[in-house]
């Protein structure tokens, strides 16, 4: 089963500043703890991808009717809370060890290294259909 | 790699590793060494040409390779001056024709999850690249190589020595390898219409892990059922999606398109099956495949047949999808209704499950009572875990609702 952790700008559970305003420590040791999770998943056979995305000021919202031009607008956005940071795939045999792993990504090292507790969206990539029909 | 070395290499690994795995008692280390002499032939051999004894040549350099890791580890322990001696078990004289059997056991070992199981028995069995694999999974070829190399850990780790079950153990281990064989069929069979057509073909590697394990064990009857139920179901296969890749159920499938070849030869090895009287669930499924298969149209289906053996599956395993099965067969043999009760308490057992819900649309659709089929199938569109059925879901819906059968 796969399933897509998604990280986004919003508030984190612990209230800590954002991550500009942490000592170089601190976001070294927040860097260290994805890297050797990622190690970890990949060790584990379970990573599929992860990536962590460039800043909401570099994010674009494109709309077009398929006949003009398209409207395209810049950031920065006022509901940039909303926007996805990164994501990491995982492709793991139950939905607990979604969970598990998600709850391990929430509680990433932050400000003094106190767990973030951040909010993780987990939602199941839609598979191949059964082989009934 | 040429086609033809490929496919030689395929039917060759399995040998091999017995071979080597046997000679030097460790399923694990030889699999390591056959799979780096498997990569050194398909360079080899389409620059080379190919040796006089291609079987000898792989055993050769996978067995020099044993041997270098056995020097390395010896080495190794004698400079952390540990004791314990590495021996090398004397060559067995146990004829090499079973070494199928044998690899299938050691893979679809009980401690491994069949999905774990699943990519080792593909490589260590079907000789299958982990890069193949890989693909066939969609995961990186390093996640793949983890989850093999951390499969073999734990068989090691079971210190089960690599000859076959006793007789007492050996039914119960052949459950499970047919399991893992059924799963990877599935797999394959879900995954192999649609666009994807340059991934590995898992169902065809499925039947040619089963045919080769029928041949070893002609005489076991849910072994012959479970490949009559690959037969019977693949044969559907160029009937079951549409250009796009999208689903056609099988009511509505042109049946010209289904292989009357692969049919015929699922139905004799059902009939020769059945004849031992020892039913089992693979039997009675591939005997439901057959009766579709056999209906000319799908309004002349033969259901009460088709109802009577999903009874007999449902008595036997207990499953409520199974009950989800009999209810279609029972609503097109004695109508509707009869279908609509068999649903009944079914929430309990199964949920919220989408399924449920695209049953219970159907049998309302044909009761004629289009709000709650419409209903019910937006509740199973919202439900489903895969994406094509979703889309042939909300399809089925929004016809419905908008009147445009």
């Amino acid at each position: 089963m796969r399933f897509l952790l998604l990280m986004n700008y919003g508030e984190v559970g612990s209230g800590c500043a954002p991550m500009t305003e942490w000592s170089p420590a601190d976001i070294k040791a927040h860097i260290d703890f994805q890297h050797a999770l990622n190690a970890e998943l990949m060790e584990r056979g379970e990573l599929v991808d992860a990536q962590g995305l460039a800043g909401p000021d570099q994010a674009r919202f494109v709309v077009s009717d398929g006949a003009g031009a398209p409207v395209v607008t810049d950031g920065p956005f006022p509901e940039s809370k909303e926007l996805v940071a990164g994501y990491r795939m995982v492709d793991v045999e139950a939905a607990e060890r979604a969970i598990e792993i998600a709850a391990q990504t929430s509680a990433a090292p932050g400000q003094d290294g106190v767990p973030l507790r951040q909010p993780i969206e987990v939602r199941q990539v839609l598979s191949a259909p059964d082989p009934e029909l | 790699m040429t086609p033809g070395t490929e496919g030689l290499l395929r039917g060759l690994a399995p040998q091999a590793l017995g071979a080597v795995a046997r000679r030097y008692g460790s399923f694990a280390d030889a699999e390591d060494a056959v799979q780096e002499a498997l990569v050194a032939a398909a360079t080899a051999w389409p620059a080379d040409g190919l040796p006089d004894n291609p079987l000898a040549w792989l055993v050769r350099v996978a067995s020099r390779r044993m041997v270098d890791q056995h020097r390395r580890d010896d080495a190794r322990r004698r400079r952390e001056d540990v004791a314990a001696s590495w021996s090398i078990a004397p060559p067995e004289s146990a004829p090499g024709r079973d070494d199928t059997l044998l690899l299938l056991f050691t893979c679809c070992h009980p401690a491994l999850t069949p999905a774990s199981a699943i990519p080792l028995a593909l490589r260590a069995v079907a000789g299958l690249t982990t890069r193949e694999i890989a693909a066939a999974f969609l995961v990186p070829e390093a996640t793949m190589a983890q989850r093999i190399s951390r499969a073999k850990a734990r068989i090691k780790a079971s210190d089960e020595p690599f000859r076959l079950p006793s007789p007492a153990e050996r039914g119960a281990r052949l459950r499970l390898v047919l399991h893992v064989l059924y799963l990877l069929f599935n797999e394959g069979y879900a995954s192999n219409s649609g666009p994807d057509v340059a991934r590995t073909d898992l169902s065809g590697e499925a039947i040619r892990l089963t045919r080769i394990l029928h041949a070893t064990l002609p005489d076991d009857p849910e072994l012959a059922g479970l490949l009559a139920l690959m037969l019977l179901t693949d044969a559907r296969r160029p009937a079951r999606s549409g250009p796009d890749g999208e689903l056609i159920p099988l009511a509505v499938q042109d049946r010209t398109r289904w292989d009357r070849r692969l049919i015929a030869e699922g139905e004799a090895l059902l009939t020769e099956a059945l004849s031992h009287g020892q039913v089992g669930e693979y039997q009675l499924q591939a005997a439901v495949s057959a009766v579709h298969d056999q209906a000319p149209r799908y309004a002349v289906t033969d259901w009460a047949e088709i109802q009577a053996l999903y009874g007999l599956l449902e008595n036997m395993t207990g499953n409520p999808m199974v009950r989800l099965n009999r209810a279609v067969a029972s609503a097109m043999a004695d109508g509707p209704s009869h279908g609509l009760a068999l649903l009944d308490g079914l929430e309990e057992r199964l949920g919220d499950h989408h399924r449920l819900h695209a049953v219970r649309a159907h049998l309302a659709e044909l009761a004629g009572d289009i709000p709650t089929a419409v209903a019910e199938l937006r509740r199973a569109a919202a439900g489903a875990t895969n994406l094509r059925e979703r889309h042939h879901l909300t399809t089925r819906a929004a016809r419905l609702a908008g009147g445009d059968r």
